[in-house]
C-alpha cells in the first residue's frame, strides 16, 4: 500500500496524480437518512475549516427521523461550498455529487451540471432499490449519466472488507461506509485528516471498537483513492485570504446560543431560557443547556406558552429571560409577548423560521414570519425585530437584541431561519474585551413625581422612554404591574380614555425611537447603480453573490441588507427613493416589500420564492440583470 | 440516556432562603393604596383579609414576597396587597411564577388563581408546576363559576347547572381540584373555606413553610353569579354533618358529637359511616405524610360535588426534591467544576488563523 501514516498518524498522499488547482468547489453528500450524511458533511466542513478555506454549508434533511429506507422522502443531503476567497452562499449546484444509493441519485442528479463529478456507491444499486424509487433500468448501466464524470465505487463491500478483521458484524461494518466516502473525498481534495480521526476517537471514546472501525473505513476510503488509479486528478483549493484573525466554523444556532451566553455575561445577569423543543430551534436549547457554568438555566417547559411565561417571570425577577422557538411556537407565545409589551420588561424571543403555514416544512427554511413578528399580537403591540444575515451574524444579533431589550425594557424578536440555524461558515472569533458593556441600572430609590416617596413603576427615562425597573426584593419599592392598562407614571390601573390613547402612542414611540444603525449601501461602482437589491435575513449571501455576478457582467447594482426590521433605519426612506428600481427578494410572498410600500410609498419590486430552500445566486442574477436591462432608463 | 445522581439539596422549609425580619409587622402594612373593586359580599374580601393578617406572621421581609395571578376576579388579588405583584394573563401564572421562583430563591412566590384560570385555560401549567414541585404556593379560589365574564359554567360547576352558556343545564363533568392535584403528585394539597379564617390561616401557614409546590383550594362564594354555592358548609347544623376536618395523627371523624367517621372499604377506598357502627378502632387515622398519593386521593374522593361530605385541611404533605433547587444546584456544580471563561467558550477547540 502506498499510503503512509506520518509521525502523528495523519494520512498523506504519495501517488502522483494530476493536481488541478481550483478557486472553489461545491460538494454534496447525499444518502439515506440513516447513512450519516449530516455527520459526513459536517466533518468535511471541519476539514475545510481547519485548512483555512472560506466555506458555507447547506444541510437538507427530512422531517422524519427515519423515513422508509431507500426512498426519495428518506434522502438526506449536506452541501458544502469551500473556496480560496470569501464566498457568500453554500453554492447553487454541486460540482461533486456523492450518491450513496439510487434514491439519493434520483433526488439530486438534476442539480448536477454537465461534466460534474458523480461518485456512487454501486453496492446499493440493486434491482430492489432501483425499483423502489422508480428506476426502470439501472442508470449506471444505461447512458442516462453520460453527461457526468461517473466514479463507481463499491463502498459497502470495500468498507466491509476493510473491517473484516475487526470484531464488528457485517451489518455494523457496512454502516461505516459514510466514513469511507469521507476518506475518499478527503483524499481527492487534499484535506487534512487528523481532525476527523481525533473527532472519531472522542465521539466514540466509550466504544473504542466503533471508533477504530470508523477510522479504518475513513483510511480505507483515502487509500482507495490513493491506490486504485481510477481517479487521475486530485484537487487543491488554497486557503482563503480572509480578514486577519483567528477563525472557527460555526452554525447559526450555536452562534445564537453563544450570543445569549455572552449577553448574560456582559449584562452580569443570570440567563433563563424557557423553551419547548421545536425544529429547527431545538439546538439552541441543547447548546445553552451545556453552559450552566455561565449562570445559564435552561427550562424545558410543558409547552411554548410556559416556556415564554417562565422567561418573562425570570425577567421580572431581574434575569435575562429568553425563549426560543419557530413560527408555530411564536403563534402560541403571542399573548405573552403582548404582556411583555405591557409590562415593559426585557425579553428575548428567538424565532428560527421554517416553512409554513401550520406544521409546514419543519426542516426547510423560509422567511415568512416577518409580518407575524411585526403584527402577530392583539392591539397595538410593537416590538423591535432583528434578523441575522448569516450563521455567524447570529452572535452579534443576540448581543444587539439583548442591548435593546435591556435598554428599552421591551421584548425583542430575533428572526433567524433554518438556513442560518443549520448552515455554517467561518467566524472571526470576537475579542471578549471588545464586547459591549450591557450592565443595567435597577431602581433603588422611590421616584414618585409627586414627591410622595412612593415608587412609580412607569416613570421613564426621558431619552429612551424606558421605564424604571425595580426588582422584587428591593426595600421600599413594592409595586404591582399587570396586563391591564396603567396610568402613565404611577402605573395603577387606568381606564381613562385619554390615558389609554397616550399610552398606546407612548409604547409605539418608545420602539420607533430605538437607535439603530443607518443602512449601509454597497455599490462598488461609486454611485452609478440605478438598481438597489434590498433583502433581509439569511438571503444576504445569495443576494450578495448575485450582485457580484451582475457587476462582473459590467452592470452596476447596489446592495443593502436590513438587519433591523423594527424600527427600520432612519435613512431607509431616502435610500429607497434614490434608486430607479428597488428589488426585494424574499422567501415569502413579499412581506418586507409590503411593509416598505406601506411605509415609504415607494414602488419596490418584489421577487419571491417559497420553496423551502435558499435562493440560488444564479436565479437572482437573472432577476437583477433583467430589471437592469429592461427597466432602467440610463441617465 | 443515563440517569445521574443529582446530589439532592437538603433544604427543608419553603422559606429557608427568604430573608426574615425581626420587626413586627401589621396587617395594615400589607394593604395597598388601591381601592378594592370586588362585588359587595364577594368571598374574595374575606380571603384577602385573612391573607393580610396571616402574612405578617411569617416574619418575612415584605419586599421578598411576590404574588402572581392570572385572569379572573380572584386574579385582581395582587393589586390589593402591598408586596411585589404581577397580574398576568389567563392561566399562565404558574408558568411565570416558575421562572421567577427558579431564578430567585430569596422570594416567597405565591400564585393566585381561580377555577377557570387554573383548571381550564391554565390546566396544563398547573399540573406541571405541581409535578415539578416548584417552590411556589398556589391559592385556587374555587367559586364554581366564571365571574369576570359574567356567569358561564366553570370546570368545577356541578352537572346540570343552568348558566348563561348552559341554558338547558351543563353536561360537563367537573374536576375535583384536590383529586387533580394529587393525580399530578403534588406534595402539598389542602382545602379551606373562605369564611373559616382560622382553618384557612392554618393551611396557609403550613403551605408557606412547605418546600415545593403547595396548592390550597379555597371554596369561595360568588354572590352575583353563584350565590350560596357553599352555604351548606357555612350553616352551623349542616356544616357539622358535612365538613370532615383532617388533622394529622387524629382519627378522621366529624358530626356534632363526632358521631361519624371515615373507614376503609374492602377495595382500599374510604367511606363514611357512623362511628358506632364502624367501631373507633376501625377509623382511619389521618397521616398526610404517606408517600403514596393513593391515600390522599382516596380521601379526596369522599367529597362530592353536592358537598355532602367535604374533607378540609391538609390532605397531603410530603417532602420531595424541588425542580428549582435542583436546577440551581446544577448551575452551582457546573460553576464549581468549570468557571465561566467566555473567551475560551467562543474560541472552542478547532480554530485557524489568517495572517494579514
Amino acid at each position: 500500500m502506498s499510503t503512509s501514516a506520518n509521525g502523528n498518524g495523519a494520512l498523506s498522499a504519495t501517488r502522483a496524480t494530476e493536481i488541478s488547482k481550483l478557486d472553489r468547489v461545491v460538494i454534496r453528500f447525499a444518502g439515506d437518512s440513516g447513512d450519516g450524511m449530516q455527520l459526513t458533511g459536517d466533518r468535511f466542513t471541519s476539514e475545510a475549516a481547519a485548512f483555512g478555506n472560506d466555506l458555507a454549508t447547506l444541510p437538507n434533511y427530512p422531517a422524519e427521523i427515519r423515513a422508509p429506507q431507500g426512498t426519495i422522502p428518506g434522502v438526506s443531503s449536506f452541501q458544502v461550498h469551500f473556496a480560496d476567497y470569501d464566498i457568500l452562499t453554500p453554492g447553487d449546484r454541486p460540482d461533486v455529487l456523492v450518491a450513496m444509493n439510487p434514491a439519493a441519485l434520483k433526488a439530486n442528479i438534476a442539480d448536477l451540471p454537465p461534466h460534474g463529478t458523480l461518485i456512487v456507491n454501486t453496492d446499493e444499486f440493486t434491482k430492489r432499490n432501483l425499483t423502489k424509487v422508480g428506476y426502470e433500468s439501472n442508470p449506471l448501466e444505461d447512458d442516462s449519466l453520460s453527461a457526468f464524470q461517473v466514479h463507481e465505487v463499491a463502498m459497502s463491500t470495500l468498507t466491509q472488507g476493510a473491517l473484516a478483521e475487526t470484531s464488528l458484524g457485517k451489518k455494523d461494518a457496512e454502516r461505516c461506509k459514510n466514513m469511507f466516502a469521507l476518506g475518499l473525498l478527503s483524499w481527492m481534495y487534499h484535506r487534512p485528516t487528523e481532525g476527523t480521526e481525533q473527532f472519531l476517537n472522542e465521539k466514540f471514546a466509550k466504544k473504542p471498537d466503533i471508533a477504530e472501525a470508523n477510522i479504518l473505513a475513513f483510511r480505507a476510503g483515502w487509500n482507495y483513492g490513493e491506490t486504485t488509479e481510477s481517479f487521475v486528478t486530485t484537487f487543491e483549493v488554497a486557503p482563503a485570504k480572509l480578514a486577519p484573525g483567528t477563525y472557527r466554523q460555526i452554525t447559526g444556532n450555536t452562534a445564537l446560543a453563544y450570543g445569549i451566553v455572552a449577553a448574560g455575561q456582559q449584562a452580569q445577569l443570570p440567563v433563563l431560557l424557557g423553551t419547548y423543543p421545536i425544529t429547527p430551534a431545538s439546538d439552541i436549547l441543547h447548546e445553552l443547556s451545556k453552559h450552566k457554568n455561565f449562570g445559564v438555566l435552561t427550562f424545558q417547559a410543558e409547552d411554548e406558552i410556559a416556556g415564554i411565561g417562565a422567561a418573562l417571570g425570570a425577567s421580572y425577577g431581574g434575569a435575562l429571560g429568553v425563549t426560543s422557538t419557530s413560527g408555530p411556537g411564536i403563534a402560541l407565545k403571542s399573548e405573552t409577548i403582548g404582556l411583555g409589551v405591557m409590562l415593559e420588561l426585557p425579553l428575548i424571543v428567538i424565532d428560527v423560521q421554517r416553512g409554513g403555514p401550520s406544521t409546514g416544512l419543519p426542516t426547510k427554511t423560509e422567511q415568512a414570519d416577518l409580518l407575524q413578528a411585526m403584527y402577530g399580537r392583539n392591539s397595538e403591540s410593537p416590538i423591535p425585530i432583528i434578523a441575522p444575515q448569516s450563521p455567524a451574524d447570529c452572535f452579534a444579533a443576540a448581543i444587539e437584541a439583548t442591548e435593546i431589550a435591556l435598554t428599552y425594557r421591551t421584548p425583542v424578536m430575533i428572526l433567524s431561519d433554518g438556513a442560518n440555524a443549520n448552515g455554517s461558515e467561518p467566524w472571526l472569533i470576537p475579542d471578549v474585551e471588545k464586547l459591549p458593556d450591557l450592565r443595567v441600572t435597577f431602581a433603588t430609590e422611590p421616584n414618585a413625581a409627586d414627591g410622595s416617596g412612593e415608587f412609580w413603576p412607569y416613570m421613564r427615562d426621558p431619552e429612551t422612554l424606558a421605564r424604571e425597573w425595580a426588582l422584587p426584593g428591593t426595600p421600599g419599592l413594592m409595586h404591582r404591574i399587570g396586563g391591564l392598562e396603567k396610568a402613565d407614571g404611577k402605573g395603577n390601573i387606568s381606564y381613562d380614555p385619554d390615558n389609554h390613547d397616550h399610552m398606546v402612542r407612548l409604547r409605539q414611540r418608545k420602539i420607533d425611537n430605538i437607535a439603530v444603525p443607518d443602512l449601509v449601501v454597497d455599490d462598488p461602482s461609486g454611485g452609478k447603480a440605478r438598481v438597489l437589491a434590498l433583502g433581509w435575513g439569511s438571503s444576504f449571501g445569495p443576494i450578495g453573490a448575485a450582485c457580484r455576478r451582475v457587476r462582473k457582467d459590467g452592470m452596476p447594482i447596489a446592495q443593502a441588507h436590513l438587519r433591523n426590521l423594527n424600527p427600520l433605519p432612519k435613512n431607509l426612506g431616502d435610500i429607497l427613493r434614490s434608486y430607479d428600481k428597488v428589488v426585494v427578494p424574499e422567501m415569502n410572498l413579499g412581506q418586507l416589500a409590503w411593509l416598505l410600500r406601506a411605509k415609504y410609498l415607494v414602488d419596490v419590486r418584489s421577487y419571491t420564492k417559497v420553496a423551502g430552500l435558499p435562493f440560488k445566486a444564479e436565479e437572482l442574477q437573472h432577476v437583477f440583470t433583467d430589471i437592469i436591462e429592461k427597466e432602467v432608463v440610463s441617465r | 440516556m443515563t440517569a445521574t445522581d443529582l446530589g439532592l439539596p437538603t433544604l427543608q422549609g419553603g422559606l429557608d432562603l427568604v430573608p426574615h425580619t425581626d420587626e413586627p409587622q401589621k396587617a395594615k402594612e400589607y394593604k395597598s393604596d388601591q381601592e378594592v373593586r370586588w362585588c359587595p359580599g364577594c368571598g374574595d374580601y374575606v380571603v384577602l383579609n385573612t391573607v393580610q393578617s396571616f402574612l405578617p406572621t411569617l416574619g418575612l421581609k415584605r419586599e421578598n414576597i411576590v404574588f402572581v395571578s392570572g385572569i379572573g376576579c380572584s386574579s385582581r388579588f395582587p393589586y390589593y396587597l402591598n408586596t411585589y405583584g404581577m397580574h398576568s394573563i389567563h392561566g399562565r401564572a404558574p408558568a411565570i411564577a416558575t421562572g421567577l421562583a427558579t431564578t430567585r430563591p430569596d422570594l416567597s412566590v405565591w400564585v393566585v388563581t381561580g377555577d377557570g384560570d387554573a383548571l381550564s385555560i391554565g390546566g396544563n401549567h398547573l399540573i406541571h408546576a405541581l409535578r415539578r414541585n416548584i417552590n411556589i404556593k398556589i391559592l385556587l379560589f374555587n367559586n364554581r363559576i366564571y365571574g369576570l365574564t359574567k356567569g358561564q359554567y366553570s370546570p368545577t360547576s356541578e352537572p346540570g347547572k343552568v348558566t348563561k352558556s348552559t341554558p338547558m343545564g351543563s353536561v360537563d363533568t367537573p374536576f375535583n381540584p384536590v383529586s387533580l392535584a394529587l393525580g399530578a403528585e403534588a406534595t402539598f394539597v389542602a382545602r379551606a373555606l373562605d369564611s373559616d379564617k382560622a382553618g384557612l390561616t392554618e393551611v396557609l401557614t403550613a403551605a408557606a413553610q412547605h418546600r415545593g409546590s403547595a396548592i390550597v383550594e379555597i371554596y369561595q362564594n360568588c354572590p352575583i353569579f353563584n350565590d350560596g354555592a357553599f352555604d351548606v358548609l357555612k350553616d352551623k347544623d349542616e356544616a357539622a354533618q358535612r365538613i370532615i376536618p383532617l388533622r394529622a395523627g387524629e382519627p378522621i371523624r366529624f358530626g356534632r358529637e363526632g358521631e361519624y367517621g371515615v373507614t376503609t372499604t374492602g377495595w382500599g377506598g374510604f367511606e363514611v359511616g357512623k362511628v358506632s357502627e364502624i367501631g373507633e378502632d376501625n377509623l382511619v387515622v389521618h397521616d398526610p405524610s404517606i408517600p403514596d398519593t393513593a391515600y390522599a386521593f382516596a380521601l379526596s374522593r369522599i367529597g362530592d360535588q353536592h358537598l355532602n361530605h367535604t374533607p378540609t385541611g391538609i390532605f397531603r404533605q410530603v417532602q420531595r426534591p424541588t425542580y428549582d433547587d435542583q436546577a440551581r444546584a446544577q448551575v452551582e456544580d457546573a460553576r464549581t467544576a468549570k468557571g465561566p471563561n467566555l473567551q475560551s467558550l467562543l474560541t472552542g477547540k478547532d480554530t485557524w488563523t489568517v495572517v494579514g
